[in-house]
């Protein structure tokens, strides 16, 4: 498949007052043309600054970028310029964020907000650009779009707003879409409208999604590939089904053994991992998971393992995958 | 909004009509009247007089008769000025003040919010420094120092603009400037305080994620946002410039009405504290009347209808 993004030992940290915090460590992935590549992980692994690395909107000073590069098309995105990097936001990556309640300017009307970006870029008429907010939102399946693109935000639901952001997103076509958790804010009934919309609409316009998310069922259902990140750095990597079936590192077992099932006895108690992730002031020598970790060893204390592949697609990052552990735990039987 | 309109109206004047009579009573506890003071005056005299301005009749008479006369739009005649009535006081002193007030508004305006803005977008850096240096020295200098020292620098030692009087825009400059330094801060500090906040908020991001210039996500997205705060501060802002300033009327000397708020109760002219006083109450009610309207065109989520809001 061919690459669209390619991320290559990307470092970033931020500045602050107590020292640096080193969020994102030495990650390397690619995203293949009209792929959903998914990144999962607890709240403050990374996934998002290395999502707003991409599309360069992280606050710096105080982040900065270490070391890497970002192949979008084949050109590094951190050689370019604030302005070069403006007219590839908002037209060949865009973005979906979190909350629809507050991602939407709150004075301007939603027709205005969705329209704007693309106005910037092909310079298009007014009433070229109305017709286009009424195509996008009719895309989206928002009902009466005539008359909602003369509306302002708080006259939507969270539902429909975050349909008018995904409006908003795909307008000007990108050929990538980095959705940052697009439906955690969402009821759970609309998350699958939103999901199913982000696919059907994937389909069309034939781009690729990066899928930000700590909801594994949101995982299973929209991606092609899963990357699992933990402590800013990638754990394990693999199509959706090997992480699912075949998951390699205790991490990626334990993230999937929390998502509570159905067929639970109401008397289990629901799974969750033991502490809390390690504190990237001081990021830990050896293997960011060793704390938290019941098959620890004794060398994962000081040493981090590097990838071994269990198939064309899928790798992981831990010493159990060393002949040595195997033969120590009889883990592959 | 017609509903919420005349609703408005009715209570603007239960309002008006509140501050008469608290007023009218308070001044009257005054201890003193009009003519007590003036030296040794013939009891007889003192008699007419008190008759003349019709004091010698129960409150609560003065009260009715004075709350008929304002219904007639007339505040009556000034106890101390022997040739001008109240309503010819404001009529001359208003203009005046009001084109002052107007003019330091304009500064005020312009510069306050843009200083506050620039802070915010250089936070921590120099232009923010220098705007906070300047926000807080226009807060904590009272006008009439900044009114001697602009005096002293820029018409004494320099003779370039006039030093005090009144008839052309020259006379304008020094004293609409020392008046404007202190809303200006205000307005600055507020500006800032609120730019910084909406910068931060997720819509500013997801403009920044458009593509668009970093002019227009500020013009466009930010700055409409955080106006607000500096559009309720107006209401009180305007009036309080409009009406004039005691202090820097007498440092430029300068025919406004700011003297006569200060003048009337010192002479305990019971009828231009009066004029004075509504007229004041009713520039501040009209003010914060417009004000709210602003609101509505600046913020949509706010509207305004038979509820309040």
């Amino acid at each position: 498949m061919e690459k669209l993004l390619e991320v290559k030992n990307l470092s970033v940290s931020f500045k602050t007052f107590f020292g640096e915090v080193e969020a994102v460590r030495n990650i390397s992935f690619h995203v293949g043309k009209s792929e959903t590549v998914a990144i999962v992980g607890e709240s403050g692994c990374g996934k998002s600054v290395t999502a707003n690395s991409i599309i360069q909107l992280l606050p710096m000073p105080p982040a900065f970028f270490k070391n890497g590069e970002i192949i979008f098309n084949g050109e590094n995105l951190l050689d370019k310029t604030e302005k070069e990097m403006q007219r590839i936001r908002g037209n060949e990556i865009s973005m979906i964020f979190q909350d629809p309640m507050t991602s939407l300017n709150p004075t301007m009307k939603i027709g205005k907000q969705i329209v704007e970006g693309l106005v910037t870029h092909q310079k298009l008429s007014y009433s070229d650009a109305k017709d286009k907010a009424i195509e996008m939102l009719n895309l989206v399946a928002v009902p009466q779009p005539e008359k909602r693109i003369n509306q302002y935000p708080h006259e939507f639901s969270g539902g429909m707003r975050q349909r008018v952001m995904i409006a908003l997103a795909m307008v000007s076509t990108p050929k990538l879409l980095i959705a940052d958790e697009p439906t955690t804010a969402l009821d759970v009934t609309v998350q699958a409208q939103i999901l199913e919309l982000m696919k059907e609409i994937q389909k069309k316009l034939n781009m690729s999604i990066i899928l930000i998310t700590h909801d594994l069922g949101v995982v299973a259902d929209m991606s092609d590939r899963v990357i699992v990140m933990y402590a800013g750095q990638i754990l394990e990597e693999g199509t959706t089904d090997e992480i699912f079936k075949n998951p390699r590192h205790p991490y990626t077992q334990k993230l999937l053994a929390s998502v509570p099932r159905l067929n639970m006895s109401r008397n289990e108690p629901l799974h969750s991992i033991e502490g809390t992730p390690p504190d990237l002031y001081i990021p830990p020598k050896g293997c960011s998971f060793y704390d938290r970790c019941d098959c620890a060893m004794k060398v994962c204390k000081d040493h981090m393992p590097d990838f071994d592949a269990h198939s064309s697609s899928h790798k992981s990052r831990c010493w159990l995958n060393h002949p040595l552990a195997k033969i120590a735990s009889g883990r592959d039987k | 909004m017609k509903k919420y309109l005349l609703k408005r109206f009715i209570m603007s004047i239960i309002t008006l009509w509140t501050i008469i009579t608290v007023t009218f009573f308070l001044m009257h506890s005054i201890p003193g009247d009009p003519f007590k003071k003036e030296g040794k005056m013939p009891p007889a005299v003192y008699e007419n007089l008190l008759k003349k301005y019709g004091l010698d009749k129960p409150l609560h008479e003065q009260y009715v008769i004075y709350l008929k006369n304002l219904l007639r739009g007339d505040f009556g005649d000034s106890m101390k000025s022997r040739v001008e009535t109240v309503n010819d006081m404001i009529r001359r002193g208003f203009p005046v003040s009001a084109y002052l007030g107007l003019e330091a508004l304009l500064i005020a305006l312009v510069f306050g919010p843009t200083l506050g803005a620039l802070a915010a977008l250089y936070q921590n850096k120099v232009p923010d420094y220098i705007s906070m240096i300047i926000a807080i020295i226009g807060i904590s200098v009272p006008s009439f120092i900044m009114g001697t020292i602009l005096i002293q620098f820029v018409a004494k030692n320099v003779s370039w603009l006039p030093i005090g009087g009144w008839g052309e825009f020259k006379h304008t400059l020094l004293p609409a400037l020392a008046m404007s330094l202190m809303p200006l801060a205000y307005m600055a500090r507020l500006m800032r305080s609120s730019m910084l906040e909406v910068l931060n908020q997720d819509y500013i991001k997801t403009a920044k994620s458009k593509g668009i210039s970093k002019a227009a996500v500020i013009l466009k997205h930010a700055v409409r946002n955080a106006i607000l705060p500096i559009v309720s501060v107006l209401g009180t802002l305007i009036s309080n410039l409009l009406v004039g300033s005691f202090v820097i009327e007498k440092i430029f000397g300068i025919p406004g009405l700011g003297s006569f708020f200060v003048k009337s109760i010192n002479n305990r002219d019971y009828t231009l504290i009066m004029g004075t006083t509504i007229f004041y109450a009713i520039i501040l009610i009209t003010m914060l009347f417009l004000v709210d309207i602003a609101y509505m065109f600046i913020d949509p989520r706010i509207k305004l209808t038979k509820e309040g809001r």
